[in-house]
């Protein structure tokens, strides 16, 4: 791999950029591999990337039906946080945001990482009582976030309205570290490094089957063929409840739309994200001046990556109330993910029925911060067979044995 | 936008007057049953990319909770029912194979 560097953007300048070499690799399948990963998103790209980079395990393939980031890791709205409220959470997500803090540098790719600062407003008495739960919860983890009353809400978001007639603002949890990243860059910086490994991720090759012996797996059938494993990782979100029952095993998974948008390009107006989780819509800009805008799930199972309008239609409502100077954008694009829902909103990285078959999923709305901290966990558990301190808290035993961690009672909606 | 037809009121309701309630026919366990069951009973779900069945309130018309038969991957809708009943009723079925003549029954 050759590195990217102002000297090399020089060199290409030089030579009309002749010299540019392809990103990754597209190599047909070998009959086996050490490790299958399932599913290319960010999740199976960086549990690949840290098998090579912490283990040493190089012999991996990443299968992927579509495209290299083509499913919710290119598909969502990028926010990056780690100001949860259960201490498993705070832990994996600060993990993911310190990653993400020099991950430009470790992948050699810019990610484009802003850590322009994140708020999550209070809008309801419930809400401010939560939030300050919150604040101390962080604190005690170690993750600096404070509360900042209505004036400071203001100063940093001036477009903001903070006396909407339902829902005024009554103050907000402030992460300066948070902040957004560039989705697709996280995906293709990953697949270069991995590639630069000489893994191989193997695009437009569907997974149909999982062979097993003795509840060990053997392989996977693909719309390549079959390869062999001797390990293998399922991380494919909205779809892990299909590889599941293929692999013979339920999962805690439901799998919905969830749908995003942006508008025209303005001139920059606002530089940190903000959250209001109470109307259910969060607002950031991106750097070629859109307004990116997301909002709630939709609420039945839905393969389609299709959502219903309406529900566009209430996240605006509720945005235009508390900036209303968004009310004359027009919105150029729509679209919709498939995302991962648990029974208590938060990710399984586990072992499962099948010896040396593991799983990373669930995480639903909010997995893009998560990257980095959830392939640095799952690639310690598919190495070792047993999960690291990161990852224990998060095995499938949880609903059996009644020990959620439940975020969805700090953060029930999408972020 | 989903329609599905209201089997108590005969109103064909839109999205926004009705409420989604999650998979449908679920076997109930409660004390005394095995921690497994309790579990598939609490969190494990079908989530099947094709026909599905599941709850639904009409909300905002006739309050009445009923069943619909939909395919997730298409939204394609089969076809509605009360929520008193068992298991989906026979029209229902012949209904599903129609439109999915490779598709295994309901299990
Ligand atoms: C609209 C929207 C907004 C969001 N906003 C945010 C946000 O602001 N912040 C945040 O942190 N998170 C957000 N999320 C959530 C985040 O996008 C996901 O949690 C994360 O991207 C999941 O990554 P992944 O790698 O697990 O899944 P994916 O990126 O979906 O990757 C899974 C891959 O598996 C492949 N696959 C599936 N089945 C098979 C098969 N049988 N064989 C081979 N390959 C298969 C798929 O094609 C897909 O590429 C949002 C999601 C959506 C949809
Ligand atoms: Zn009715």
């Amino acid at each position: 791999m050759r590195r990217y560097s102002v000297f090399a953007i020089a060199r290409e300048a030089m030579r009309h950029h002749t010299g540019w070499e392809r990103a990754w690799a597209s190599p047909e399948p070998r009959a086996s591999y050490d490790v299958v990963i399932v599913g290319a998103g960010g999740h199976g790209l960086a549990t690949a990337y840290y098998l090579g980079k912490n283990f040493g395990i190089t012999n991996v393939a990443v299968i992927e039906k579509g495209w290299l980031g083509g499913g919710n890791t290119g598909r969502n709205t990028t926010i990056i946080r780690s100001n949860y409220l259960q201490d498993p959470s705070a832990a994996i997500y600060d993990k993911a945001l310190s990653l993400y803090e020099n991950l430009s540098q470790d992948l050699n790719y810019n990610v484009m990482f802003s850590p322009r600062g994140l708020l999550m407003l209070a809008q309801t008495h419930h809400e401010v009582r939560g939030y300050l739960r919150t604040v101390h919860a962080n604190n005690l983890q170690g993750v600096k976030t404070e509360w900042i009353g209505p004036e400071k809400v203001k100063e940093l978001v001036p477009i903001i309205n903070i006396h909407g007639p339902r829902y005024p603002i009554l103050g907000a949890l402030y992460q300066e570290r948070g902040g957004t990243a560039r989705h697709d860059a996280v995906a293709w910086g990953y697949a270069r490094a991995c590639s630069a490994m000489g893994m191989h991720i193997i695009q437009q090759c569907e997974v149909t089957g999982v062979r097993s012996e003795g509840g060990q797996v053997t392989g996977v059938d693909t719309t390549k063929g079959h390869i062999g494993c001797k390990k293998l990782g399922i991380v494919v979100a909205g779809h892990s409840g299909q590889v599941a029952a293929m692999a013979g095993f339920r999962l805690p998974v439901e799998s919905m739309a969830l749908q995003a948008l942006v508008s025209e390009p303005i001139k920059p107006c606002m530089d940190v994200v903000v959250m209001a989780n109470t109307v259910h819509g969060y607002m950031s800009q991106s750097d070629k001046g859109e307004m990116v805008i997301g909002g709630g799930t939709d609420g039945f199972n839905n393969y389609t990556q299709r959502g219903s309008f309406h529900h566009i239609e209430e996240t605006l409502r509720a945005l235009i109330e508390t900036f209303p100077m968004i009310s004359r954008l027009k919105m150029l694009r729509q679209w919709g993910g498939i995302v991962d829902m648990t029974g208590d909103r938060s990710p399984l990285i586990s072992k499962t029925p099948l010896g040396n078959c593991f799983i990373n999923c669930g995480w639903g709305t909010g997995g893009f911060k998560a990257i980095p901290g959830s392939g640095w966990a799952m690639a310690e558990l598919v190495a070792k067979g047993e999960p690291g301190p990161l990852a224990a808290e998060f095995s499938i035993d949880r609903f059996k044995e009644g020990r959620f961690i439940d975020e969805s009672v700090a953060a029930g909606v999408a972020h | 936008m989903l329609i599905l037809e209201c089997p108590h009121c005969g109103i064909r309701a839109e999205e926004t007057e009705l409420a989604p309630g999650g998979e449908a026919h679920l076997k109930r366990f409660g004390p005394g049953s095995s921690d497994q069951e309790f579990e598939d009973y609490m969190f494990a779900r079908k989530n099947p990319k094709g026909v599905h069945f599941e709850r639904w309130r009409h909300a905002y018309g006739c309050g009445k909770w009923f069943i619909a038969a939909r395919c997730t991957a298409t939204l394609e809708v089969f076809g509605t029912y009360p929520a008193q009943t068992a298991a989906p009723p026979q029209h229902i079925i012949d209904a599903v194979k129609t439109r999915r003549p490779g598709w295994e029954g309901y299990k």
